[in-house]
C-alpha cells in the first residue's frame, strides 16, 4: 500500500496515429507521430523530453533511431525487447527513473508498419532469433505456442472452441463502439467457429489483426501532471514476470507468469481484482484473454470458458474486458502492449466516447510478450483513487 | 614480424585440438551418429534438456551425458495448417523429466492426442534434412 512508487507518476498525454494500412508511411514515421501528438496532449515541448523508451522487432538501434530522428537528446535510453508486454514493463522502468530524479519526462514510443510491408515485401515483421530446439520442428510462430496453450487448456478444464469463440465476438461488439476500430462488422459465434483452422485448435478468427500504427504516451511526477492541461492518470502499481522463452520450457501451459506479475502490480497498488472498473489483456490470440483473466484473479482458474460465456465480458456484461476492441478487433501493430495504456487512459479520462465505461476509476492492462514469455501488469487509477 | 607470423601459425594449427566441444555441438554429434542423449546434474540428479553448461535448477557446471529412454507422454498437441497441408507440433514429457518440443508422426496429426504414450526416434522432417529426435505412437508391439 505503501510502495513509494504508487502514484508517484501519471499519464499526461497521449498519442495515436490512424490505424489498418499507412503504405506510405514507415514504422519510425508513425512513431514521430504518435509522439508528437503525445506531447501535443500533454502540453509539453519535445525539448523536455528528457527520458525515450521504445521498442521494435527489426531496429536494434531503436531508441538511438528515435532520439535522432526526434532531435532530443535524452538521459535515459531504453529499447528492451521482452516482446509485445515491453511498453507496460517501461512503464515500470520510467517510473523508477522518474522517481529517482534520472529524468522528469518521459516517453513510451512505438511505431509499425507490420502491414503494409507484408502486403509490399511479403515480410513479416518478427524476432530475428527464435527458441533454440524449437525452430527445427517449423512451428507455425506465434501461433502455434498459443494453440497448444489452448489445447491443453480445453484438456484439462473442458474449455471449448465455443467459449474462446466468445472471446472474439465481445471483442468484435467493442470495435462496433469504436470508430479507430478496423474491423466493425458484426461477428457471431457460429461465424468464429466456421473460419478456416489455421493451428488447431485455433482458428483464423481466434488470431488478432496485422495493421500499421503509431502509439505514444508521456509519463511525469504526478506533481508535474496536476499543472498539465489533462486530467492525469496515475500509475498505482506495475509487476513484470517471466517464466521461459520457447513455449516447451513453459511449467504450465494454463499458468502464465501474469500470476506473478499480477501480483507484484496488485501490491504495489494496494488493490485487487474486484476494485477493477475496466481491463485490458493482451489478446493477440483469444486464449490469451481467458488465461489472463484467470491469472489476474478475475475468475478462477480453470473457469475461464464459462465466465466469458453469454457476453460476460462484452458490452453490458458483468466485467468490461478490451473495450477498444483489443488486437482481435482494433488494431495490432507487431507489438500491441502500448495500446492498452492508451485504452486505460481514454477510459479514466472519462473520454472512451460510446464505449465509455461510466464511473471508470481504476484500470488494469496487461501485456504479453514473445510466446506467453513475458508478462507486465499495471494498474491506473483517476486521483479519487489515490 | 617473421616470428610473430611463425607463432601465429602454430596457434592457428594448434586451435582444433584445443577446440571445447559445447553442449550444443555434442547434442548434434549424438544425433547425427542416431542417438538421443539427455544430461543428467552430478549435483541435483535432475536431467536437463534442452543441453546446457550449467544446471538450470541448482546451478551446477557438473553434467554428464547419458542415453534417453525415449519414452516420453504427449503433454500438448496442435495441427499447423498451411496451403492444404498440415502436420503435429507437440510437447512431450520425457520419462525422465524434461519437456521438448516435437513432431509426432506415423500417426494422422489429428489424432495425436494429449496424454498419449510415444517413442523417441532420430529422423528428419524433410529430404536431406538435419536429424531431429521425432516421436511415435507406442504400438502393442512396443509396449
Ligand atoms: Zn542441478
Amino acid at each position: 500500500m505503501n510502495h513509494s512508487l504508487r502514484g508517484s507518476c501519471a499519464v499526461a498525454g497521449i498519442g495515436l496515429t490512424d490505424f489498418g494500412d499507412l503504405p506510405g508511411r514507415s514504422a519510425l514515421e508513425n512513431t514521430a507521430e504518435a509522439v508528437h501528438s503525445a506531447l501535443t496532449d500533454a502540453g509539453i515541448h519535445k525539448s523536455e523530453v528528457d527520458a525515450l523508451f521504445t521498442s521494435n522487432f527489426p531496429d536494434t538501434f531503436a531508441a538511438l533511431h528515435l532520439a535522432e530522428y526526434l532531435g532530443v537528446q535524452p538521459h535515459v535510453l531504453d529499447d528492451t525487447n521482452i516482446g509485445g508486454a515491453v511498453y507496460v514493463s517501461q512503464l515500470q522502468h520510467a517510473a523508477a527513473a522518474i522517481q529517482a530524479g534520472l529524468c522528469n519526462v518521459a516517453v513510451i514510443a512505438m511505431g509499425s508498419n507490420t502491414r503494409s510491408k507484408l502486403k509490399q515485401q511479403g515480410i513479416i515483421d518478427g524476432p530475428r532469433e527464435l527458441f533454440p530446439y524449437e525452430d527445427e520442428y517449423r512451428p507455425k510462430a506465434p501461433m502455434n505456442a498459443y494453440a497448444l496453450a489452448a489445447a491443453r487448456h480445453m484438456h484439462q478444464y473442458g474449455t471449448t472452441r465455443e467459449h474462446l469463440a466468445e472471446i472474439a465476438v465481445a471483442a468484435r461488439a467493442w470495435a462496433q463502439l469504436n470508430p479507430r476500430a478496423i474491423r466493425r462488422t458484426p461477428l457471431s459465434i457460429a461465424e468464429v467457429m466456421a473460419a478456416p483452422m489455421v493451428c488447431d485448435p485455433l482458428s483464423a478468427m481466434d488470431c488478432c489483426l496485422i495493421a500499421d500504427a503509431g502509439a505514444a504516451v508521456v509519463l511525469v511526477s504526478a506533481d508535474r501532471a496536476r499543472d498539465l492541461p489533462q486530467s492525469p492518470v496515475y500509475l498505482l502499481g506495475v509487476g513484470v514476470a517471466t517464466t521461459h522463452a520457447g513455449i516447451s520450457q513453459m511449467p504450465d501451459l494454463t499458468v502464465t507468469a501474469s500470476v506473478e506479475s499480477g501480483k507484484r502490480a496488485y501490491d504495489m497498488a494496494g488493490l485487487s481484482a474486484r476494485e477493477v472498473d475496466v481491463v485490458s489483456l493482451y489478446d493477440a490470440f483469444t486464449i490469451n484473454t481467458l488465461l489472463f483473466l484467470e491469472d489476474l484473479g478475475f475468475c478462477p482458474k480453470g473457469e475461464g470458458g464459462n465466465f466469458v460465456s453469454d457476453g460476460n465480458i462484452a458490452p453490458g456484461g458483468g466485467l468490461p474486458v478490451n473495450t477498444n476492441g483489443g488486437g482481435l478487433s482494433c488494431v495490432h501493430p507487431g507489438m500491441y502492449g502500448l495500446m492498452l495504456i492508451i485504452e486505460a487512459v481514454e477510459q479514466l479520462r472519462h473520454a472512451a466516447g460510446e464505449r465509455q465505461i461510466p464511473g471508470a476509476e481504476i484500470a488494469l492492462c496487461n501485456g504479453n510478450g514473445g510466446h506467453l514469455s513475458s508478462q507486465a501488469t499495471a494498474i491506473f487509477g483517476t486521483s479519487s483513487s489515490l | 614480424m617473421t616470428n610473430q607470423s611463425q607463432s601465429h601459425d602454430q596457434e592457428q594449427a594448434k586451435q582444433p585440438a584445443q577446440m571445447d566441444v559445447g553442449p550444443e555441438k555434442k547434442f548434434r554429434q549424438y544425433l547425427s551418429e542416431g542417438s538421443f542423449h539427455l544430461q543428467r546434474c552430478d549435483q541435483c540428479r535432475q536431467h536437463v534438456f534442452y543441453p546446457r553448461l550449467l544446471c538450470p535448477h541448482c546451478g551446477s557446471m557438473q553434467l554428464t551425458w547419458v542415453p534417453a529412454s525415449g519414452r516420453a507422454t504427449v503433454y500438448s498437441t496442435s495441427v499447423p495448417r498451411s496451403g492444404g497441408s498440415s502436420y503435429n507440433i507437440a510437447l512431450v514429457d520425457l520419462e525422465e523429466g524434461p519437456r521438448m518440443m516435437t513432431r509426432v508422426v506415423d500417426v494422422a496429426p489429428e489424432d495425436v492426442t494429449i496424454g498419449m504414450p510415444v517413442t523417441a526416434f532420430i529422423g528428419t522432417i524433410e529430404p536431406n534434412g538435419e536429424p531431429l529426435v521425432l516421436f511415435r505412437p507406442i504400438s502393442g508391439d512396443d509396449s
